[in-house]
């Protein structure tokens, strides 16, 4: 991918990580009051030390995941993109890091060794969307019981699939919203 | 009320056995529709305004029902409260199934009764496919008068089933151990 830079509004964050971590930043820009800055995946770790040491950054305020599959807002670099929410209490910024994943490779670095905080949000992410954390104490499900196949927030995942886990004693319950024979439905 | 089939004669040796049977029945329903004692199994929002419905200002214990238990062995009336997902529907059906003979199962809110418009992977779409409902209320949530018109539905259906119910649990030869078979009407879902 073709580092996508526009000095004209990336940040101070943007020149200071470019400065020390070259490679691994691809872009930034600013969204006052939140400063974004994109970074290669494998990096998140390294960078998320750097602001946490460094710059002060010391809350993992937020990680999530999103799902470009299908997006029609133009094309992504990756189906995934993991994003995590840093946040400096000492001076009040704010920055967002994001990642593209490719659906082949879906591992990043965990942050749990850094933020404590980042455990059960890596264990969240794992859940909705299959996007693996290397070096997580204990990856499993969090929200979804343990003999749930496949990760329900993923794209492709069938928008009403369930899995019940207790024996339907009325199978022929109509869906909501369907109407009833005598009443002109199907 | 459904009365026994009987060929008797009025006037016959028959007839008084099934006149005081059938007062029998009246009776043990008539102590039943006014002592039911209820699980609450609270999930969601609904608990908000079940709490309201259940305590001091509605009250609803006044009509000699819904008084909580908070085992379900003791409990012959359980009320299901809020969004029943994939994860816990399990421990609701163990609930139901630790409850004793015989028992009754009210959907509370659009949630518990129909899965509402959590409609996705998570949420069961009905408990009334796990678990046999009596009486279902509307609503999101829903109002106090609503609660008591459920209980008053489901103390006329404790009447009417009266005898039914007596005989089932008299010809059952393990009370205690197996459960008689439930007493369903045929409109319980008309569709």
């Amino acid at each position: 991918m073709a580092p996508v830079v526009d000095q004209g509004s990336a940040g101070p964050l943007f020149q200071e990580l470019k400065g020390k971590f070259a490679r691994d930043i691809r872009a930034g820009w600013q969204e006052p009051p939140i400063e974004v800055i994109v970074i290669a995946k494998n990096s998140v770790a390294r960078v998320a030390r750097h602001l946490r040491d460094v710059l002060g950054f010391d809350a993992l305020m937020d990680l999530t995941v999103v799902d470009y599959l299908g997006y029609p807002g133009g094309k992504k670099p990756a189906r995934f993109e993991a994003v995590w929410y840093l946040q400096s209490f000492g001076s009040g910024r704010r920055v967002r890091l994001k990642a593209a994943v490719p659906d082949t490779d879906p591992v990043v670095p965990s942050l749990t060794p850094l933020f404590a905080s980042a455990n059960w949000l890596e264990r969240e992410a794992w859940d909705m969307f299959g996007v693996g954390f290397k070096g997580h104490p204990g990856l499993k499900r969090i929200l979804m019981y343990e003999e749930f196949s496949g990760h329900p927030l993923r794209k492709d995942y069938p928008l009403k699939e369930q899995q019940p886990r207790v024996e339907q004693i009325h199978p022929g319950v109509p869906p909501f919203g369907a109407r009833p024979k005598a009443l002109g439905g199907e | 009320m459904k009365r026994p089939p009987s060929s008797a004669v009025p006037g016959s040796l028959e007839a008084p056995v099934s006149w005081v049977a059938t007062r029998l029945g009246d009776a043990v329903a008539w102590g039943r529709k006014y002592s039911i004692f209820q699980y609450p199994f609270v999930t969601a929002c609904c608990g908000m305004e079940f709490m309201s419905a259940a305590a001091g200002h509605h009250d609803q214990d006044r009509f000699g029902a819904a008084f909580p238990r908070f085992s379900p062995r003791q409990a012959d009336m359980l009320i299901v409260v809020g969004t029943i997902n994939h994860k816990i529907a399990p421990v609701l059906k163990r609930i139901y199934d630790q409850m004793c003979e015989p028992k009754w199962v009210v959907a509370f809110g659009t949630c518990a009764t129909t899965g509402g418009f959590y409609d996705n992977y998570a949420t069961v779409q009905g408990i009334d496919t796990i678990l046999p409902v009596d009486v279902s209320i509307a609503g999101c949530p829903p109002p106090p008068e609503s609660v008591f018109d459920a209980i008053i539905k489901l103390q006329e259906k404790i009447q009417k089933e009266g005898w039914e119910a007596v005989q089932s649990l008299r010809r059952h030869p393990s009370i205690g151990r197996t459960v008689p078979p439930r007493l369903r009407p045929a409109e319980w879902r008309r569709w």
